[in-house]
């Protein structure tokens, strides 16, 4: 038998190879047309609502008053609160992890946890948070609840992910710092640090991504549905985003819906602005870095 | 042979029945070697028998890796380099490193040459300045590179970043210099530039330098050790003077090796 030189076999082989590209072609556009209708969807119901009024109101019982004004400052409070608690602990975390810690059966058992408290439901955070933030700590129903409570979330996500980019930064990088007489602080903090900085912020941004999004746990610590104010400080009360697009998508009149479609528009506007700036982060420390 | 001046800062070094261990393999055994202050010494040996994880003993950087356990006796000049209370920030500033691949910092040339200043305690800006100009010009970068001290150090070529990652080390003014196949990546051309600066350091500096390039090892050392490697691990077999090596080693297996039989 021939190597596989005859006509027929080479054309069922490239026949195979064309049938594997276009199946994988179509099953990507399938998940885009997906995400497009969708976003088709939100935009015909909500986008004849989103104007300026809708942005700068308060909740109002009245559709056309209601806006959005609370919900998004209180988003924007509880993910800057989130990031400032998580981003250091994690980070410092994933540091030690990598650096610091000697293989130990107690280190594994912390590895297997961070694993596995990366799937737990959002909801289990949440009454985590109820019973120690809410109560325990007497925080009472405030953003600095909601926000470690979110932050507790979050921090298995950019512990692994921050790992994972220290991980990867080149074992020659540290030799050379190593022998040139650095100590390990400031390998980590010249060297270290600076090459694994973009993973460590595409971990943070796809963890704070999900909280922006994570309405369970605001439920479980008692963020409020009806606001009439803008939060003055940490230890005020506040609504989210997902928050008030679920009380208003649970009414029962029509425009309600609408104005849960156009708060859905706002909060994909604040995704896609964080998702920008850590492109723009990564982009610039990459050309600072090869 | 000693060629160097009674004022020359380097220091010899001696190692003492030196046995290191990867778990519970062993690399090399056993090893007791002299390395004369000021002269080029070269190790000698086919691959994974051990030269590499011996020169990386020299400094304590095998203290990176975790497995690794080295026994035995090390000593530069009065320091013990293997004592527990032994500052490896100290002793690696007194011993520089090259590797086999150039791994300048991705930053500019001239912060490769002021962030580990800086680390040793250099803050005047003139002195640092004076110190990358020195060590550039020692390894005939500077005129190559004085225009774009500000420009990455990843922009130059392969040569040219092996003699900065030497110019590098030598601005932290070592006594011992280590060196570890420093050619093996590098084209004839580049390579024989790096060694044409290596040997204009010779008698400023102790140097141990690994290499595969017997002619190299010829033309540059003074002190030649080879290695060897069996079911036990790594082991040196014969070391001397380089004409004795080359000329009339006592070992068969050396005189083989030296004659590119085998290895």
């Amino acid at each position: 038998m021939s190597l596989g030189t005859s006509d027929s076999n080479l054309t069922a082989r490239r026949r195979k190879a064309a049938a594997f590209r276009w199946s994988c072609a179509a099953l990507t556009s399938a998940t885009i047309v997906l995400l497009a209708i969708l976003i088709f969807h939100v935009c015909k119901q909500g986008l004849a609502w989103l104007d300026w009024d809708f942005l700068t109101s308060f909740q109002s019982s009245r559709p056309e008053n209601a806006g959005i004004k609370p919900a998004l400052v209180g988003t924007l409070w509880l993910i800057s609160l989130t990031a400032c608690i998580a981003v250091p602990v994690g980070v410092a975390a994933a540091i030690y992890l990598e650096e610091y810690a000697r293989p130990s059966r107690l280190n594994t058992l912390i590895e297997v946890n961070l694993a596995n408290l990366a799937g737990v439901p959002s909801i289990v955070y949440g009454i985590l948070g109820l019973a120690i933030f809410v109560r325990g700590l007497g925080l009472d129903r405030s953003i600095l609840s909601g926000a470690l409570t979110m932050a507790l979330l979050v921090l298995p996500v950019i512990i692994m992910a921050s790992r994972e980019a220290i991980r990867a930064v080149p074992p020659s990088l540290r030799q050379a710092s190593f022998a040139l007489g650095a100590t390990q602080w400031e390998t980590i903090r010249h060297h270290v640090l600076p090459s694994a900085l973009p993973g460590i912020l595409t971990g943070v941004i796809l963890a704070l991504s999900r909280a922006i999004g994570e309405t369970a746990p605001l439920v479980m610590v008692g963020a409020a549905t009806y606001v009439t104010f803008l939060p003055d400080g940490p230890m005020d009360s506040f609504t989210a985003l997902p928050i008030q697009i679920f009380n208003w998508a649970s009414r029962p009149q029509a425009e309600f819906e609408k104005l849960a479609a156009a708060g859905i528009i706002v909060l994909l506007a604040v995704l896609l602005v964080m998702n920008g700036v850590a492109v723009f982060i990564r982009h610039r420390s990459r050309k600072g870095v090869s | 042979m000693n060629s160097c001046a009674d004022d020359c800062p380097c220091a010899a070094m001696t190692t003492e029945k030196l046995t290191l261990h990867y778990g519970a393999t062993a690399a090399f055994r056993d090893v007791s070697l002299e390395i004369p202050r000021c002269e080029i010494t070269a190790l000698i040996g086919p691959s994974g028998c051990g030269k590499t994880s011996f020169l990386s003993s020299l400094n304590r950087l095998t203290d990176l890796v975790p497995s690794c356990r080295v026994t035995g006796r090390i000593t530069l000049g009065d320091l013990e380099v293997l004592a527990p209370d032994t500052n490896v920030v100290a002793l690696r500033r007194r011993i520089g490193m090259i590797f086999q691949k150039p791994n300048p910092f991705a930053f500019s040339i001239a912060k490769n040459f002021a962030l580990p200043l800086r680390e040793h305690g250099v803050r005047e800006h003139a002195e640092i300045e004076q110190r990358t100009e020195a060590a550039l010009r020692d390894v005939g970068l500077w005129d190559e590179v004085r225009d774009r001290l500000r420009r990455s150090a990843r922009t130059l070529s392969g040569g040219q970043q092996q003699r900065l990652c030497l110019a590098r080390a030598l601005a932290l003014e070592p006594e011992v210099l280590l060196l570890d196949e420093p050619c093996s990546a590098l084209d004839p051309i580049s390579s024989a530039k790096v060694e044409d600066h290596l040997q204009s350091l010779k008698g400023r500096f102790t140097v141990v330098i690994v290499t595969h390039n017997l002619a190299q090892a010829r033309r540059i050392a003074d002190r030649v050790v080879f290695f060897w490697a069996d079911e036990s691990g790594g082991r040196v077999v014969e070391s001397g003077p380089v004409d004795a090596l080359f000329e009339d080693a006592i070992d068969p297996l050396t005189q083989a090796y030296v004659r590119g039989q085998h290895g």
